[in-house]
């Protein structure tokens, strides 16, 4: 018994001092897990949110923004009050913008982007599928592919106003070849990236070839169907901001575009925002979609 | 040897030649003549590069061989099919389908009646002692209880074969042996023949009523025994029988000789 260590002398986890939850809510103090842990610097793991500092670099961009302008150091015209901003938006939702409802402006947009990918998804999946599966589909596309992958959408803005003017056609034709390749090249890296071994285990189970295409290859590539998709969500939502600041009449682009012409900068600014959190939010929407539908991503 | 006349697998002077994209060859199997009768259940073992995976995807039908044929009751094997059922190391689930699906699989793309199906189902799961995870999702499972979920989805079809590709391999030595007894459980329940292709000496030995030692270069059949042992896995326990003077006397013997063909490899590659 004489070598029994001597109790007093070991901290027990409970007399250890613990952090609030809410300071490791603020990120700045280690969780149970973390702080267990003696190497920290180089696990990404053992980072935390750091959210206090969010919180501080927000407070001081409102701040900055509400002294600087209302000390006059700015000239309104660059870069607008916070009331100014704040009147503005009550008129932008109670009158519109020249006339349109504010949400009229953004659902165009919104509408313009689902269509092109609903369009680029509806040709460029199959077209993927078949340049995945077959030497003649991969042959004869493989060129337009490959030429147009690094082209920027934008490019193509004024090829599309000749062609089809500045009507509804052209923007979504637009988005739609923007959506396009990258469909095209998701599909056909999902299809590619097959584990053979699924594919002969499922011939081996009597399934024929349709078969193996419809439940086998097709459920396989999904996870990177539905990254593509995310990606030209993206992308077009890009696409579509910039077609409009060229030409429209309606949609979140035009409406920052003709605002600016008549020195609105708060519209301006409104549009940004706008701009920034329907980008936000679309992205966000994907994941808890690609969260619920493909639930196997990633576990083969 | 006329493969018409054959019941039961039967692997008829197959040769297989791969010829490399830069020129040059490889003889992956020279004259490999195997004859399986219904029920028998033998095991594969040799150095990598011997060919054993080869000779499986033949059997298999994902390859065609250069020269020689491969017959199954009476007719010959021209691709892959449900009668001759495949188990893989690993990978080889649908991970987008639960433990269910997976095992119906088989019947549901051969349209065999929903009742039936979900019946053999059920009668699987149990059988492969999963019965309580039907509707889990393949890859919340642990690796042993993935290969019970391959092998209730190979069991489904009903084949006349099952090619077991190192099913046992990706498996940690514990419940490696557990499933070493429930593939010996489930060969002698269905009487199926099983080709069973292995790295492992032991597995080889205690679940092979015939073992095959292949050679490398070129892929071929070196030396072939028949054993006691699987048969006795059925009323003796595994361990007993692995810690038996016999077992213990074939496995040094088969351990020396794959050791004496890696030797003679490396020492091959070092001229």
């Amino acid at each position: 018994m004489t070598d029994a260590p001597d109790q007093t002398k070991r901290p027990v986890a409970a007399e250890q001092k613990q952090p609030s939850a809410f300071a490791m809510w603020l990120g700045i103090a280690d969780n149970s897990f973390t702080r267990q842990k003696t190497v920290k610097f180089g696990d990404a793991t053992a980072v935390n949110s750091g959210r206090l500092y969010s919180i501080i670099t927000v407070v001081l961009l409102l701040f900055a923004w509400w002294f600087t302008t209302s000390q006059g150091w700015v000239k309104p015209i660059y870069w607008p009050s916070f009331e100014a901003v704040g009147a503005r938006w009550t008129k932008l939702m109670d009158q519109g913008f020249r006339n349109v409802p504010l949400f009229e402006h953004v659902g165009i947009s919104v509408y313009r982007v689902m269509a092109g990918v609903f369009f680029g998804a509806l040709v460029g999946i199959p077209l993927g599928f078949a340049m995945g599966l077959s030497s003649i589909a991969k042959g004869l596309f493989d060129p337009i592919v490959e030429f147009m992958r690094p082209i920027p959408p934008l490019a193509l803005i004024p090829l599309f106003i000749l062609w089809l003017g500045i009507d509804e056609t052209a923007k979504i034709s637009l988005l739609f070849l923007a959506a396009l390749f990258i469909m095209i090249i998701a599909a056909r890296s999902g299809v590619s990236g097959v584990k053979i071994s699924k594919v002969h285990a499922a011939y081996s189970l009597g399934a024929s070839k349709f078969q193996v295409l419809k439940n086998v290859i097709l459920p396989n590539a999904l996870p990177e169907i539905f990254t593509g998709i995310r990606t030209a969500m993206g992308v077009c939502w890009g696409t579509v901001v910039a077609a409009e600041l060229v030409a429209a009449e309606k949609g979140v682009g035009s409406m920052i575009m003709i605002a600016k012409n008549f020195l609105q900068t708060d519209t301006v600014v409104i549009g940004i925002i706008i701009i920034g959190i329907i980008g936000y939010g679309i992205e966000m929407i994907m994941r808890l979609l690609e969260r619920w539908l493909i639930p196997w991503r990633g576990k083969g | 040897m006329d493969g018409a006349d054959h019941n039961g697998l039967l692997v008829d002077d197959v040769s297989m030649v791969f010829t490399l994209p830069g020129g040059g060859s490889v003889h992956a199997l020279k004259n490999v003549t195997l004859n399986l009768a219904s029920g028998e259940l033998m095991s594969v073992l040799g150095p990598s590069g011997c060919g054993k995976t080869t000779l499986l995807n033949i059997i298999a039908g994902f390859l065609a061989p250069t020269e020689g044929a491969v017959f199954l009751n009476h007719h010959q094997v021209k691709g892959p099919a449900a009668e001759r059922g495949m188990v893989f190391q690993q990978g080889a689930l649908f991970e987008w389908l639960n433990v269910r699906k997976n095992i119906s699989f088989g019947p549901r793309m051969m349209g065999k009646p929903r009742k039936e199906t979900n019946e053999k189902v059920e009668h699987l799961l149990n059988i492969v002692g999963l019965g309580d995870f039907g509707d889990k999702p393949v890859y919340q499972l642990s690796g042993g209880m993935q290969q019970r979920v391959a092998l209730a989805r190979c069991l489904a079809n009903d084949p006349d074969v099952i090619l077991m590709d190192e099913p046992l391999g990706a498996l940690d030595a514990l419940t490696r042996e557990k499933m070493q007894g429930l593939v010996l459980k489930l060969w002698k329940e269905t009487g199926k023949t099983i080709v069973l292709i292995t790295h492992s000496v032991e597995e080889a030995l205690f679940l092979g009523e015939r073992l095959i030692v292949m050679a490398p270069r070129p892929g071929r059949i070196h030396r072939e025994y028949h054993l006691p042992f699987a048969e006795q896995g059925l009323t003796i326990s595994p361990r007993e029988i692995k810690a038996s003077p016999e077992f213990v006397e074939k496995r040094e013997e088969i351990l020396s000789m794959i050791w004496e063909m890696e030797e003679e490899i490396m020492g091959g590659a070092a001229k």
